[in-house]
């Protein structure tokens, strides 16, 4: 605080509370929804206050999704989405781990070339590649499964470079009392770099998860089974029935369901959120 | 920066990268490659029959109407993306850097919609502005007789996405800046101020300058979120409607080459696309590197 200005700080206030509220009024529409039945939410304008039909609602579309009959429940469709979050963080970290190590520790021929081929992946997301991407899994008989929803997105420039950074702050004599002491590298990776590697691992772990979570144009062209669906991916398809058919009170369930997983990671881990955020963008 | 300490294996750094290196070639790679190659080929839809024909497929896409009406569409959405997302997520920042009490609160409060996945985000602005039921869509009626139909007003449909895409980025733009004014050293500012300059001058004269890195970095990620990350939400609120209001380059890309079946000129896209994105990426590298300033 650099002045008194009183008047300039309670502006400070309005606006930042201005702000919360505009921010969280689409979030507070959708939470009022998924607690009203179908008619209430239908009628213009809706009530603005919760309605009794809350438990209703999430069973329903938890245990056996909207109403058409071929909707999957969404409670299989959350186990899909979490298969896939976790199987994104951890396996991108575990082989942009590797990678670096061996980018950093070791001179071998071609490490320039690998290091470059990794760096190029950063310019080509899935989005313009999407035909011959599709066509590769397709031919390799991974549609439908979790291997293909999450293997091709494991690849990972940005925590390959983040580890690489890391590693190059290790002080060399580690790794020289390591030799000295006769472990080889192996043991050395395993004894030493993960445990400094910790808080960059937590960190990139909540972005990842959040990333994997919330993929849309990926699960979509490789699910076609609706027990194969993502939250995310259930949405949508319950909304293709057409805009009168739309039962909003369940969609907006299971948008507060396919809300909830990463925003509490967001909330709870703020701090490793907001290290990861900074540091994977640098 | 090279490591002095190193270890010797003939085997074991290439089992390190193998992992990675695979899934590189199999699934970035060799499909960029595919893309590359067929973007100079005709392919009838049902693959029967393939034809040489150049940069043919190229040519046809700068002659045609849709492309180039989408390339304008594109350009207007992620100007409006990130000048809107930028200068809120700025005064918003500025803000919660002046406050002392609840500035955690704030800071929790504003940045949890980074958390929300783009089709939901979308989902939600949908309900919200739905022609039939939408709650602000019967507000702008009932109290200022204004009629919102998104549905078929390409201009509509296109603030709306703007406003899901922006929405959602906020909070990304306001970590970012919120860290950079953290950064800036208090006894500058402190100084200016002893000096007479208000707040707004010192905005001006010292903050802004000072956060130009910041800024500029801003500016590439989110015209590169608003050219590849809002897919889900067109796709999951306008599918490019109505006319093709809405139709950015990354939905035309899917559309043209999903629905339509064009595998040529969806490729061509697709190769125009990589290009915009190593340009990116390029400008990215160079400039943040550097970091701009004043």
């Amino acid at each position: 605080m650099v002045e008194r200005r009183p008047w300039l700080d309670a502006f400070c206030h309005l606006m930042l509370i201005l702000g919360v509220l505009v921010v969280s009024f689409p979030v507070y529409l959708t939470f009022i929804a998924s607690t009203q039945t179908a008619e209430a939410v239908a009628q213009a304008p809706m009530s603005l206050l919760p309605g009794g039909h809350l438990i209703d609602n999430y069973t329903q579309v938890l245990t056996s999704g909207s109403g058409n009959e071929s909707a999957a429940p969404v409670g299989r469709m959350m186990l899909n989405s979490l298969v896939m979050a976790l199987a994104i963080a951890i396996g991108k970290i575990a082989i942009s781990l590797l990678s670096a190590f061996a980018i950093v520790y070791f001179r071998f021929p071609l490490r320039q070339w690998f290091f470059w081929m990794i760096f190029l992946t950063l310019m080509l997301p899935v989005e313009v590649r999407i035909m011959p991407t599709y066509k590769v899994v397709a031919d390799l008989g991974l549609l439908d499964s979790y291997t293909g929803l999450t293997l091709p997105l494991i690849a990972s420039a940005t925590a390959t470079f983040l580890f690489r950074q890391f590693f190059l702050t290790i002080p060399d004599e580690l790794a020289e009392a390591a030799r000295i002491d006769g472990a080889g590298p192996l043991r050395f990776f395993v004894d030493i770099i993960l445990p400094l590697s910790r808080t960059n691992i937590a960190a990139l772990f909540v972005i990842l998860f959040i990333y994997g979570w919330n993929q849309y144009l990926w699960p979509l062209l490789v699910t076609t089974r609706e027990d194969m669906y993502t939250t995310v991916i259930g949405i949508k398809r319950m909304m293709t029935a057409g805009d009168a058919a739309t039962e909003w009170n369940l969609v907006m369930s299971t948008a507060m369901l396919a809300m909830l997983p990463p925003v509490l990671v967001v909330i709870f881990m703020q701090r490793w959120f907001v290290k990861g955020l900074v540091e994977t963008e640098k | 920066m090279e490591k002095r300490a190193r270890f010797r294996s003939l085997w074991l750094p290439y089992a390190l990268v193998a992992p990675q290196i695979l899934i590189t070639l199999v699934f970035f790679i060799w499909p960029a490659v595919q893309a590359l190659w067929q973007s100079l080929l005709i392919q009838d839809a049902f693959g029967s029959s393939v034809e040489f024909v150049g940069l043919a497929n190229f040519a046809d896409l700068f002659h045609d109407p849709y492309y180039l009406k989408s390339f304008r569409v594109t350009a207007v959405f992620s100007i409006a993306v990130a000048f809107f997302g930028i200068s809120i997520a700025l005064l918003l920042a500025v803000m919660a850097d002046r406050v002392v009490k609840g500035s955690a609160f704030y800071k929790t409060m504003l940045i949890w919609p980074y958390a929300v996945a783009p089709a939901v985000a979308a989902v939600l602005w949908l309900f919200m502005f739905s022609p039939s039921i939408g709650i602000i869509a019967w507000s702008l009626k009932h109290w200022f007789g204004y009629d919102w139909n998104h549905l078929l007003r390409g201009d509509q449909a296109l603030w709306l996405v703007i406003g899901a895409a922006v929405w959602k980025q906020i909070s990304y733009n306001f970590l970012f800046f919120l860290a950079g004014l953290q950064a800036i050293p208090k006894s500058l500012i402190e100084a200016a101020a002893i000096d007479g300059a208000g707040p707004l001058r010192r905005f001006a004269g010292i903050i802004l300058p000072l956060l130009s890195p910041t800024l500029f970095f801003l500016l590439v990620v989110n015209v590169v979120y608003a050219f590849f990350d809002t897919f889900a939400i067109i796709d999951a609120s306008t599918q490019g409607g109505p006319a093709k209001a809405t139709e950015i380059l990354v939905f035309k890309v899917f559309n043209d080459g999903f629905r339509g079946l064009d595998l040529g000129g969806s490729a061509a896209q697709s190769v125009i696309l990589m290009a915009i994105v190593i340009a990116l990426t390029v400008i990215q590298f160079k400039f943040v590197e550097k970091k701009v300033h004043y």
